[in-house]
């Protein structure tokens, strides 16, 4: 018994404990649309909830063990994202080397996260890679599709790597503030909840499309009503989870609704241009690891500095 | 002995390996062939190619699977010869000996009559990466003389990039494999050959292919 009061007594476990009774929710609602209305939608949303499961069940042992765990898985789910991207962009024979130089920033760029050396993490990926895979990519002596290669896998890294990175980066900052994995469940869960909220306001009151010729799903309504959602749950859990106030986390759930909806179109304009739907099959009724993370390669730079403007102990906080 | 070797390596390394650094979105596993005898005949760009194949099957139907292979290129030493004959478990065919008396798909024809399945690569040797070449015809004679065999066409993108012919260096891609509906022997060689062309041409469409140049 005190092993179970014990489990429930911190924020964060309060909350892994709610998102799993949501899943249940959202199993048992699938279970009755398969009775009432069967059929390849039902099929395809019951899958995706399955996937859920899953998932949300790798991210709590990875966030609920230890920091290192944490960051190595989260270190994973960057390089399956770069791999998902180097596969389906464009890319030349002679620079396999470099493709795998890219590849080692990772374990790099994820350790200066670990240890929070934020200098060094701003840094290392927006100027040193950047500098030297364009140089090592001219040492291959190929100038025929140089610009494009260059901009392919500068792109590439930034999105897949530096961005989904600030995620590891997050730990450290709840580092000295008590509140361990808080703001990265924040941030996660946001985000997800976002994209669940936006698709769903869309389908039931969704009319004036936005970006039709990126995003024909993607309304107003489905928007606005995602926007709301989101910053009425970041309301009610953020003074929790982080070291924001109840308004500020409000604001926070704004910043993530509109960021993470950026995220959303830019890598589906992305795909658009390759001519893919998905960008692979690896998660079931969801598509890739860069359909998952879309939102969040933006919403996790631009959580991050604003929690870190306001609230953090890093440089380049002058309030 | 040899068979715990196979198992261990298949599951230990080849497994692992495909699974961390290569990651398959497979279309239509079902369609490949889960008894024999039967054929695979896959496009081939990698050596990664048949570890890829084998390890889409279950560990106890490892020896039941041979890859067929060129006997020069996997006798070049010693060792390389042990391993691809025992842990892969590959059919060495001469490719320039119709004069050593005995036919050369002899070995292949003695497989499908034990409930075997062969995986062949028509392409011959691993030819320019991820571009489909023309088929060479031993299949088309294999299925001539045992007619009731089924062919599975089976199309893999995306290991030629990984680790394409002369290079020893790994470099994670996802790759991607369509299997095909299988196909019958159609009496005539050169009618098989075609239509079996045209299939795997076909499958290679269902594929979003990167450009690699």
């Amino acid at each position: 018994m005190t092993a179970v009061s014990a489990f429930f007594s911190t924020p964060v476990h309060l909350a892994i404990a709610a998102i799993y009774g949501v899943l249940i929710l959202a199993s048992a609602i699938t279970a009755i649309l398969q009775r009432t209305s069967p059929g390849p939608t039902t099929a395809e949303l019951s899958q995706r909830v399955i996937s859920w499961w899953w998932m949300i069940t790798v991210f709590t042992i990875a966030i609920l063990t230890t920091r290192v765990v944490s960051t190595i898985f989260l270190a994973f789910v960057s390089y399956l994202a770069l791999k998902e991207y180097l596969s389906l962009v464009p890319t030349r024979r002679v620079d396999r080397g470099t493709l795998l130089w890219a590849y080692l920033a990772i374990p790099v760029q994820f350790y200066f996260a670990h240890e929070g050396r934020f200098g060094l993490f701003m840094v290392f990926i927006p100027v040193w890679m950047f500098l030297f895979l364009p140089a090592r990519i001219t040492l291959g002596g190929h100038t025929e599709g140089f610009l494009r290669a260059v901009g392919l896998l500068s792109w590439g890294l930034m999105i897949t790597v530096f961005s989904l990175s600030h995620t590891a980066l997050l730990l450290s900052f709840g580092v000295g503030h008590g509140h361990g994995a808080g703001p990265l469940l924040f941030l996660v869960a946001l985000t997800q909840f976002n994209d669940v909220a936006q698709f769903t306001w869309g389908k039931l009151f969704g009319k004036h499309k936005i970006i039709p010729k990126v995003s024909p799903k993607k309304t107003w309504e489905g928007f606005l009503g995602g926007l709301v959602s989101t910053a009425c749950l970041a309301t009610l859990v953020g003074p929790y989870l982080t070291p924001m106030p109840a308004l500020w986390s409000a604001a926070a759930g704004v910043i993530i609704a509109v960021s993470g909806y950026l995220g959303d179109i830019t890598i589906s304009a992305c795909k658009r241009d390759l001519g893919v739907k998905d960008s692979s099959n690896l998660i079931p009724g969801h598509g890739g690891i860069l359909d998952r993370v879309d939102s969040l390669i933006y919403s996790a730079p631009v959580f991050f500095h604003f929690l870190n403007y306001f609230f953090g102990t890093w440089p380049a906080h002058p309030l | 002995m040899i068979a715990i070797l196979r198992a261990a390596f298949f599951l230990l390394v080849v497994r692992p390996i495909l699974t961390v650094a290569l990651g398959a979105n497979v279309r239509q596993r079902e369609l490949l062939p889960k008894k024999g005898p039967a054929i695979i005949v896959a496009n081939h760009n990698s050596h990664l190619d048949t570890l890829t194949i084998m390890a889409m099957y279950r560990l106890r139907d490892l020896p039941h699977l041979h890859p067929v292979a060129a006997a020069d290129y996997f006798s070049r030493t010693r060792l390389l010869r042990w391993f691809a004959t025992n842990i892969i478990g590959i059919i060495p065919i001469v490719r320039s000996g119709r004069d050593k008396g005995g036919h050369p798909l002899e070995p292949c024809l003695e497989a499908l009559d034990r409930g075997d399945i062969l995986i062949l690569y028509p392409e011959g040797s691993r030819g320019e990466p991820e571009t489909l070449s023309q088929f060479k015809r031993g299949v088309a004679h294999l299925v001539k003389a045992r007619p009731q065999t089924p062919v599975h066409p089976l199309y893999m993108h995306g290991l030629g990039k990984a680790l394409p012919k002369d290079s020893y260096l790994l470099v994670p891609f996802n790759c991607d494999i369509v299997a095909g509906e299988e196909i019958r022997w159609n009496g005539d060689v050169d009618a098989f050959m075609t239509l079996l062309q045209a299939r795997m041409a076909e499958l290679a469409a269902k594929v979003h292919v990167a450009p690699w140049e």
